[in-house]
């Protein structure tokens, strides 16, 4: 048997409906306590305010808590604590616990879980999905529409460099809050959604503020298993609003076990890998002289690819020191017998994480199905060599700007080949060099 | 993160080992680590002097630190998951490692690490890590070229190159130049060095295993009959600060089979007196019956529950805890345990979570433990 891959959205909130239900009830008052103009004024949720690094002499990310020896921090016991608040009022449409779950025999350890609740039966709209940017949509539904039941908490930078707690504070629309909030759907314990600015209403596309957000929180949970995921439009994102999503599971994801191969270290610090014996093709972000210039890195390299319409999805893993970006096939392209109703191969199945609906798909789950499945929306070896030049050269013309006075050349000038390689070797000091570069190849 | 009490750090090592193994283990010339996993932090509890030779700390600057305080910047990812991987599933584990000295000159180092075994408890108490500089340097040559990587402008790289200025050099003046080298690279230990660090960790297990048979709690290399709470849980349990007891509903009378440190300090009794028991033990002559037919009904029910009750220490003060109890399903999805976490009322908690949600936390994280540990097909 094949699993196959599925389009249609997962539930993540309590009060996405039809359209068509919503529009009938608009009506009166929305009554529903949600984070619009209607319910904002005079609400309260508890906020968690995060050091920022440039605030912390030294390197914050060597300061973490990376393995799974160090106390509970404190990030970590209230998302726990307030999503097992929400699993105890009965807000989640099931109880992922009791889901079966099982490491799949292989090397490669892909996890299947058994879920027959988290895919609905009925096909709620859905927007189109060969487009990557598009503008958001106010009548579909979006956050502000949750009920504040569903939030969690507010998490921000702290205003006077100190991490800080407050169980009751207002939500101060003014200052554009970002929320973290339940997904009544979850994939694992403690699944939550990070929605950055969430009275701005961004669409799904990244950008550098927003990123760095999500890497924040993931240095700030310092649980190497509390990971980060992002889908763009086109790469099986549910909701055109923007969101990362988070969830728990302490053991290794088979993404972060498959090997790298080194391609190149950027002026600024960051080096990227690519992925090799793994079914999709992807790249690997780490280091960087500040956390801002691994933020900005990836960020930078998400919006080439949302600009030039490149579906893709992100990984941030082991505390934010590490992160995958995988572009994906436009799902025009992939075989039409593959696009059923089965799996979706968003950013945790392509990280190795794969929930399947059918008990039989359950039991006969296999590493080479698995396999398979994924590879069917990785990128071409050749198309991933031209993806990941133009990737390069997008971050290279980043550094460009700031680098005044080594500017000998325009991005407009000399245009790298396409054809396989994509060299684009400028001579400067930022050491870019091609993805054709002999490497070592950790075993 | 404040690094335990040395008291802690004292016992881990008193306890096992009678006095003399600090002796016989410090007239070995290795470079090795012992570390007690079940402290929180996962810390060092003894250094070798050839390990603190080799790094440029004192005694004082490692014991009850972590090791992740040896890695650095160019430190791989992927090698720290894999030592993480080993002490989560309780194996041992071999792998090419870069450090840190504390002038901060990097150097790679051959990382061998195994699990000691106590021999009554079935689980893991220490872990022993050896390191084993690699000296000689090896490249990986493609295409008859020399070494890979990347164009860098330091330019005594090209003279580093060849393989004869790296061994005059050794170590450390070789690191200082070579330090752009050392981080592209991944450096293979030779056969030498492997055996070296092999004999290395017999040294310090024969050492622990013998000097363990004085004081009567005996180690082991390999895992000895079962235990209560598999090891890899216990590790995960250990890292929560709170009060809590973990009883199995499957077991005749439902007995406790983990309790935290705080719990134990909470109700004045010693571990071995709670594991097995049932928790009526904490019940006296004033507790009210209907809390704890209340807890008993929710057990039954399988289902969540807080009750206010009033318990008795092993002393026979009675305080009122403030009792949340839930059910833990593991990754079958069947209920495998039920939590108990404690408050006493009246106490608070600095970061301001109400008792509430400081429990609700505990369920949560133990929830994750108890769920993850029991996923990999691999463990037990």
């Amino acid at each position: 048997m094949m699993l196959r891959i599925k389009r249609v959205p997962t539930v993540v909130s309590n009060y996405q409906k039809d359209e068509g239900e919503d529009a009938a009830r608009r009506g009166g008052g929305c009554g529903r306590n949600c984070l619009q103009k209607c319910c904002i004024p005079g609400a309260k949720l508890p906020l968690y305010t995060f050091k920022r690094a440039e605030e912390i002499p030294g390197d914050k990310c060597v300061l973490e808590h990376d393995d799974n020896q160090a106390p509970v921090a404190f990030l970590d016991s209230l998302l726990l604590g307030q999503w097992e608040d929400r699993m105890q009022r009965g807000l989640f449409r099931y109880d992922v616990t009791a889901c079966e779950t099982k490491v799949i025999p292989g090397r490669c350890g892909f996890m299947a879980q058994l879920n027959e609740g988290r895919h609905l039966k009925k096909r709620p709209t859905e927007f189109r999905v060969d487009k990557v940017l598009q503008p958001f949509d106010g009548n579909k539904f979006n956050f502000t529409k949750v009920g504040q039941e569903e939030v969690l908490f507010q998490f921000d930078a702290s205003e006077d460099g100190e991490v800080q707690f407050f169980p009751d504070a207002p939500v101060d629309a003014d200052s554009s809050p970002s929320v973290v909030a339940i997904n009544v759907s979850p994939i694992e314990y403690g699944h939550v959604l990070l929605i950055p600015r969430i009275l701005e209403c961004l669409p799904q596309r990244i950008d550098r503020e927003s990123f760095l957000l999500a890497l924040y929180m993931a240095i700030e949970a310092g649980n190497p298993y509390f990971r980060l995921g992002y889908n763009s439009l086109g790469a099986f994102a549910t909701i055109n609003h923007l969101h990362f999503q988070a969830y728990y599971l302490a053991v290794p994801f088979p993404i972060e076990k498959a090997p790298t191969r080194k391609v190149t270290t950027l002026g600024d610090g960051v080096k990227i890998s690519e992925l090799f014996d793994y079914p999709v093709r992807g790249l690997v972000f780490e280091g960087g002289n500040t956390l801002q210039d691994l933020s900005n890195a990836v960020s930078d390299a998400c919006i080439f690819l949302q600009d030039n319409n490149i579906p893709h999805n992100v990984l941030i893993a082991d505390c934010g020191k590490r992160i995958f970006l995988l572009p994906q096939q436009a799902l025009g392209e992939v075989s039409s017998e593959l696009l059923d109703t089965q799996v979706n191969p968003a950013v945790w199945e392509i990280s190795g994480h794969m929930v399947l609906k059918r008990k039989k798909d359950y039991e006969e789950a296999s590493e080479e199905n698995a396999w398979r499945l994924l590879a069917e929306v990785s990128l071409s070896e050749e198309r991933f060599e031209e993806v990941k030049a133009l990737i390069f050269e997008a971050c290279s013309y980043t550094l460009s700007e700031k680098e005044d006075e080594h500017l000998t050349q325009g991005a407009g000038d000399d245009k790298p080949p396409l054809e396989g390689t994509g060299s684009i070797n400028k001579g400067r000091n930022c050491n870019m060099v091609s993805g054709t570069q002999e490497c070592l190849v950790l075993q | 993160m404040e690094p335990p009490q040395l008291g802690l750090i004292e016992q881990s090592f008193n306890s096992r080992y009678s006095n003399w193994a600090r002796e016989a283990l410090d007239e070995l010339p290795d470079n090795f680590t012992i570390t007690d996993p079940c402290i929180s932090g996962h810390p060092i509890v003894f250094a070798s002097r050839g390990f603190l030779k080799m790094s440029g700390y004192s005694r004082d600057q490692v014991v009850g630190r972590n090791g992740r305080m040896f890695q650095g910047p160019n430190t791989c990812r992927r090698s720290v998951m894999e030592i993480r991987e080993a002490i989560r599933e309780e194996r041992g584990v071999e792998i090419s490692l870069l450090n840190y000295r504390k002038d901060g000159t990097p150097f790679w180092m051959l990382f061998r690490m195994a699990p000691v075994f106590g021999k009554d408890e079935g689980r893991v108490i220490h872990f022993v890590a050896v390191q084993v500089p690699i000296l000689r340097r090896r490249q990986r040559r493609r295409n008859g070229e020399g070494l890979c990587g990347e164009i860098l402008s330091n330019s005594c790289r090209r003279e580093v190159c060849s393989s004869s200025s790296v061994e005059l050099a050794g170590v450390s003046a070789a690191d200082s130049d070579c330090r752009a080298l050392e981080i592209e690279e991944k450096c293979e230990a030779s056969d030498t060095e492997k055996q070296l660090a092999a004999t290395a960790i017999s040294n310090v297990l024969s050492v622990l295993t013998h000097y363990s048979e004085s004081t009567g709690r005996l180690v082991c290399e390999k895992r000895f009959g079962p235990s209560l709470v598999s090891s890899s849980l216990h590790i995960s349990l250990g890292r929560i600060k709170q009060s809590f007891v973990l009883v199995d509903p499957h077991l005749p009378d439902i007995p406790i089979v983990y309790a935290s440190d705080a719990f134990l300090r909470m109700t004045g009794y010693a571990r071995n007196e709670v594991l097995g028991q049932n928790c009526r033990f904490l019940t006296g002559v004033d507790t009210d019956p209907s809390a704890l037919h209340q807890i008993k009904q929710s057990i039954q029910a399988q289902q969540a529950c807080s009750v206010r009750i009033l318990h008795y220490r092993k002393d026979k003060s009675s305080f009122w805890n403030l009792l949340h109890i839930s059910p833990v399903r593991n990754a079958t999805g069947k209920i495998a345990y039920f939590v108990g976490v404690q408050i006493e009322e009246g106490s608070v908690d600095r970061h301001g979570l109400s008792p509430e949600m400081r429990q609700l936390s505990v369920v949560g994280s133990i929830k994750v433990a108890v769920r993850s540990s029991s996923m990999s097909y691999s463990i037990h």
